[in-house]
């Protein structure tokens, strides 16, 4: 389905989305982005839950269960962290506006 | 069957909508006017992405994973809560290391599953595995570091050279489980160079240089993703994995700038750590 250059061209263009999309952001965004994309790699949980979901025996069922809590962690850990950094970013940016 | 290909479509379908979520809203969080509103964007495309792969096809152990999902969700909510303002960056250094983890999990069950994928899938998924297990192992070691839990920096004669021969040691194993058709011992072995690895190139790093180490962490699991993502055929992780890889890669960079420091400088001098001392 996914593979050889159509893969090549997909990897090829979501790398430049990534380097265009931050382009130019301020220094004062550097660490909530960071949050901001660590979260967004927290969509490890869907394969996590794939390769869990297809595998057999108790090690396969062992590593894929700790693979779908840690990427649980991600997702929700990415995401809270990044919306209390962002919500302190807009009260003291609020009265600006 | 045609119930299981309008499903099949239901769930690329959403993946695609997760993916635009991803991208508009890292575009958002990238202008101080609209921040706020791309954590929103980006969350509900994982939850679009997470509900749905619920109906993949051919799954089975949904008890399990629920359990995994909440267990590990509620423990992050938790933390992530109560955590201080100040200790931030070592949440993110720990969230990005579970990320990291995850898909060296992803690795170890397609790697001891003993599925013959063909030769690319057997590199992009040992790849995936070293990229993802070193991010692990080095962003707990920084969640450490700036914890406090470990003071002192370790540095002993000759680490970059002992770093040097571990990587080139780990590659050669990665090779010779791509090519051939390796046990489970020696994937195991594979698996704990890796993680000692990114032990041992974190250790020396002083604590003032940490943010720009978790920043390369945070780039380096995005690009293990989407090399998992590659290996399980998920365009969703493809696509948000690589974004991730190199935007992490180009805040990286910038990170460094902004500190006057090149990239190379801050991995291997170890400078950080002296300049922190006499500050402090």
């Amino acid at each position: 389905m996914i593979d050889g250059f159509i893969a090549l061209y997909i990897f090829m263009l979501a790398a430049f989305v990534g380097h265009e999309v931050i382009g130019r952001v301020p220094v004062i965004l550097h660490t909530p982005l960071m949050s901001g994309s660590n979260f967004v790699h927290g969509i490890v949980l869907v394969g996590a839950m794939v390769a869990l979901g297809r595998a057999d025996t108790t090690l396969e069922l062992s590593i894929g269960f700790i693979g779908v809590a840690l990427a649980a962690g991600n997702a929700v850990g990415g995401y809270v962290v990044t919306e209390r950094m962002l919500e302190m970013f807009k009260s003291s940016k609020g009265d600006k506006k | 069957m045609t119930d299981v290909i309008s499903v099949r479509g239901l769930i690329e379908a959403s993946y695609f909508l997760a993916a635009i979520l991803f991208i508009f809203g890292l575009k958002r969080m990238s202008s101080p006017t609209t921040a706020r509103t791309g954590i929103v964007w980006a969350g509900a495309g994982m939850v679009v992405a997470t509900l749905i792969t619920f109906l993949y096809p051919g799954m089975q152990n949904y008890g399990l994973m629920t359990v995994a999902i909440a267990l590990g969700g509620i423990l992050a909510w938790i933390s992530g809560k109560r955590v201080a303002m100040t200790d931030m960056p070592q949440m993110i250094a720990l969230y990005n290391g579970m990320g990291g983890g995850a898909a060296a999990a992803i690795a170890a069950v397609e790697l001891f599953g003993g599925e013959d994928h063909g030769m690319t899938f057997g590199v992009l998924a040992v790849l995936g595995g070293l990229i993802g297990a070193v991010s692990f192992s080095g962003s707990l070691i920084a969640f450490a570091k700036l914890q406090g839990l470990m003071k002192s920096t370790v540095r002993f004669k000759g680490q970059q050279v002992f770093n040097l021969l571990l990587l080139v040691g780990t590659l050669a194993v990665a090779g010779y489980i791509a090519v051939a058709h390796a046990g489970i011992s020696i994937v195991t072995v594979f698996f704990v160079l890796a993680l000692i690895l990114g032990i041992t190139m974190t250790l020396p790093i002083g604590g003032a240089d940490m943010p720009v180490v978790i920043s390369l962490y945070n780039a380096l699991t995005g690009l293990a993703v989407a090399f998992e993502g590659f290996v399980l055929q998920n365009a969703a992780m493809i696509i948000a994995g690589t974004v991730v890889g190199a935007a992490g890669s180009l805040l990286t960079q910038l990170m460094a700038k902004a500190m006057n420091r090149s990239l190379a400088n801050v991995l291997f001098s170890g400078f950080g750590d002296t300049a922190a001392a006499a500050a402090g």
